[in-house]
């Protein structure tokens, strides 16, 4: 049951990463992208960590995802500068690319190969437990805790100047303003 | 009751979401196909990170994948807003004609 859950759900990861990678649209990458994260979060409680699955589902698929679809709506992509993408030698790169990812797997392939694994041994109720892993966060983990919550600030406040639309100098688009005397 | 599945399935899993995220990068020339990619090959090596802290039985890795998820957070907003710029300036995403800065 579990090993036929584990080939379920790697196969429906793989399948739609694969589908990432390879769709023109980038709206159905961005879609296909949630089912891989979906699986992948599938695994995650597989492998004992709940709150890591479900942290996956909420921040991945719920905000980042949905932020991918915002942005791509937002630019408005017409299919003419998709098809100028296909440049002479396109397929090339593409070749070259599985290549060195094919040459990348066997890599990391060999190097398991040669490692030994311990056998896992039955979950207890102290690794999956929410409160142990907060205690960890909270303490021992602190400082990176805080640093996180620091590099998110920094990264709200610069993705709302880089994004702001900065003032024309002509007057098409510039506020208008009150008659003189008006009461606000 | 022992677990079935072995942890090296895992992390082959892993290293597979791993190449095709490479794979995605290099050939894709859509500025936000790329940083789909990226994600894609955050995510295994955070499937790998989970993986090592089960066969371990400590859960450092778990709070390592929550970093790297806070952080993955702030790539994005980051980045989708760095092409939102561009967009503006360029009217195109696509990385073949944003060649301001390439010698």
């Amino acid at each position: 049951m579990e090993t036929l859950t584990f080939l379920v759900f790697a196969a429906l990861a793989l399948g739609s990463a694969l589908v990432v990678v390879s769709h023109k649209n980038p709206v159905y990458s961005t879609i296909s992208l949630v089912v891989t994260l979906f699986a992948v979060a599938v695994l995650f409680v597989m492998l004992g960590a709940p709150f890591v699955g479900v942290l996956q589902v909420l921040i991945y698929t719920g905000a980042i995802v949905v932020l991918f679809l915002f942005v791509i709506m937002l630019l408005n992509l017409q299919p003419r500068s998709r098809d100028e993408s296909r440049l002479a030698g396109q397929g090339l790169q593409v070749v070259g690319a599985v290549i060195g990812g094919l040459i990348l797997w066997f890599l990391i392939f060999f190097a398991f190969a040669n490692s030994s694994f311990a056998a896992l041994k039955p979950l207890t109720a102290e690794m999956v437990s929410l409160k142990t892993l907060a205690r960890d966060l909270f303490t021992e983990y602190l400082l990176p805790f805080e640093i996180v919550g620091l590099l998110l600030l920094v990264a709200v406040i610069g993705a709302t100047v880089v994004a702001r639309k900065v003032p024309q100098a002509d007057a098409t688009t510039s506020y208008q303003k009150p008659p003189e005397g008006s009461e606000p | 009751m022992t677990p079935a599945v072995p942890v090296s399935w895992y992390l082959l899993l892993a290293a597979t979401l791993f190449a095709i995220g490479v794979v995605g990068a290099l050939t894709r020339r859509n500025g936000i196909s790329i940083f789909l990619s990226i994600e894609l090959m955050l995510n295994a090596a955070n499937l790998t990170l989970i993986a090592y802290s089960r066969m371990l039985d400590v859960h450092t890795g778990q709070l390592v994948v929550f970093f790297v998820l806070a952080v993955a957070a702030a790539e994005a907003a980051v980045g989708l807003a760095l092409f939102i710029a561009v967009f503006r300036q360029r009217h195109t995403i696509d990385l073949n004609r944003i060649n301001l800065m390439r010698w």
